[in-house]
């Protein structure tokens, strides 16, 4: 299973390295990472597999959601089959 | 990898525009629960609702974590108790709206719909004994969930039905007078109601459903107010274009959720109801849609165009991205659960008779509206007999939903909290029906209605 993961809100050192760290802690592998900034908005999306997750999906997801608390971002962990069911025929 | 710009207009419809699913609902059938013993049946209704569903919330709760997408209602649908308990007197169906309502809160859903009885031709001592019971069980009860189908194409309306409910509406409305009436909002009337749709208060599992299914109601007008923002002044084929495909988007989530919740919980997927449900709060009104089409307020002249135009490119819209499409299907117009709506009213544009006109054009009729506690159950017979020709006539679902708040006059207004929101108080017609209303019978069915 694949999960997609944003990350959103004001850039900052380190945004990147705290979320990728958190998916390491978990076991989660990311398959591909896209950045941009636009002004001082900072917006990532990675794309992660899910097989060697060492918890379930929810505390993943909490997991990720409280790291973005700590950073001041805003961090969603989504099964990437809603994005997929939105904008793919 | 999926484009980052459609990832953003996902989590922005989620996050900004308040796109959820409004309700994922188990259709549960409780014939097999019959017997002529009223303690068993009871016995045998709780057990069944409380096993087929006893997964629903935490699957549903799963989905919402797994998929990011709010659920907002978990809801079970059953039967028509009016067939299940055929030989029940209105005390006994009272004490079944009790086991209901003790199935409700041990699954923790918010609601069970199918308190409902079938007439439209005429009652069976079930469906009249039923409708005695209304009042007392809907004042007695909070999860549980009534409708009375008094009219079809085919079968015509059923006048005496239609008359009786203009009075068991007001019998519900005094029976829950401490609470601005609220009884009335768990009851509805329909002409042509449809088996399987998951939306309150008319949800029922019709006869001809499977022994379980899921059925689900997407939402989504503030995604679809966006959208028309966004597109500016463009003409109508492009605004028709807009509004398909942000429909189209909102019903692919509703398919996803739908069959996910089916697979998990080991029952067949029944149906997506495409339907824009709005609620009280800020960017969740269809009449914003509306005013983003270009009217000053909702209500004025051009909204029942602006309507038809809505309800239609949402269903072209949504029923390629469903496999099966079914419940009501249409823009929901119930006034007290949208913001837009109640200013609308507040400021005297949107009147009764407009919102009559409306629901010739999009689902599903005069819905959630307060109206004065003195009016004489003769002119709410008057108001359901209107709107429920419009169905008939129409071939299509209408239905009406008023409540009498007991002590409240215009000027007033009626607060019932949460999703049901509040409703200022409208004027009706002073001018009596009640001989029209007393004549009994039967009106025809409309001479389209024989097609084969």
């Amino acid at each position: 299973m694949k999960a997609v993961v944003t990350v959103t809100g004001k850039d900052k050192v380190g945004i990147i390295s705290a979320a990728s760290a958190e998916c390491a802690k978990y076991g989660v592998n990311i398959i591909d990472i896209s950045q941009s900034v636009l002004k001082e908005y900072f917006a990532m999306i990675m794309l992660v597999e899910l097989d060697g997750l060492k918890v379930d999906f929810k505390s993943f997801a909490v997991g990720m959601e409280e790291m973005g608390k700590e950073s001041g971002v805003d961090v969603r962990v989504m099964h990437e089959d809603i994005f997929n069911s939105m904008h793919r025929i | 990898m999926l484009n980052t710009q459609d990832i953003l207009e996902t989590i922005k419809m989620i996050r900004e525009e308040n796109l959820d699913i409004r309700t994922v609902t188990m259709g549960i059938s409780l014939f097999d629960c019959i017997s002529d013993d009223p303690a068993r049946l009871e016995a045998k209704i709780y057990d069944k609702i409380t096993t087929s569903a006893k997964r629903l919330v935490e699957v549903a709760e799963d989905l919402e974590r797994t998929y990011g997408i709010p659920i907002v209602n978990k809801r079970i649908s059953v039967t028509p108790i009016s067939y299940v308990g055929a030989g029940l007197s209105p005390d006994g169906f009272v004490r079944l709206a009790h086991m209901l309502e003790r199935a409700a809160t041990t699954l923790g859903v918010n609601f069970i719909g199918g308190y409902s009885a079938h007439v439209q031709k005429g009652a069976i001592k079930g469906a009249e004994a039923l409708v005695e019971s209304i009042p007392q069980a809907l004042a007695e009860t909070e999860h549980i969930c009534s409708s009375v189908n008094v009219a079809t194409t085919k079968a015509g309306i059923n006048m005496d039905a239609v008359k009786r409910m203009g009075e068991i509406i007001k019998e519900t409305a005094y029976l829950t007078r401490e609470r601005d009436s609220i009884g009335c909002a768990k009851l509805v009337v329909f002409a042509n109601i449809p088996e399987d749709n998951p939306f309150m208060a008319g949800a029922v599992h019709g006869i001809g459903e499977p022994d379980t299914v899921i059925n689900v109601g997407v939402s989504g007008p503030g995604v679809v107010a966006a959208a028309i923002k966004e597109a500016g002044d463009c003409d109508f084929s492009a605004l028709a274009d807009t509004v398909k495909k942000i429909a189209f988007k909102i019903t692919r989530v509703g398919q996803l959720i739908a069959a996910e919740a089916a697979r998990r919980l080991g029952v067949p997927y029944g149906i997506v109801d495409l339907s824009l449900a709005p609620t009280p709060a800020a960017g969740d009104s269809v009449a914003e849609i509306l005013e983003n089409m270009g009217l000053e307020r909702c209500g004025t002249h051009g909204t029942t165009a602006a309507l038809a135009l809505l309800n239609d490119a949402v269903k072209k819209g949504g029923v390629m991205a469903s496999s099966h499409v079914g419940g009501l299907s249409g823009a929901f117009i119930p006034v007290s659960e949208d913001r837009g709506m109640i200013e609308a009213v507040e400021r005297g544009v949107l009147s009764l008779e407009k919102l009559e006109a409306m629901t010739a054009v999009c689902s599903v009729g005069l819905d959630m509206i307060a109206i004065p506690g003195d009016t004489p159950a003769s002119t709410i017979s008057g108001i359901i007999a209107d709107e429920i020709s419009i169905g008939v006539v129409n071939t299509k679902t209408t239905a009406v939903r008023v409540i009498p708040v007991w002590g409240k006059d215009v000027g007033e207004s009626a607060e019932f909290g949460g999703l049901l929101g509040y409703a200022p108080i409208m004027p009706l017609r002073q001018d009596s029906c009640e001989r029209f209303i007393s004549r009994g019978g039967r009106i025809p069915a409309p001479i389209h209605s024989l097609k084969n």
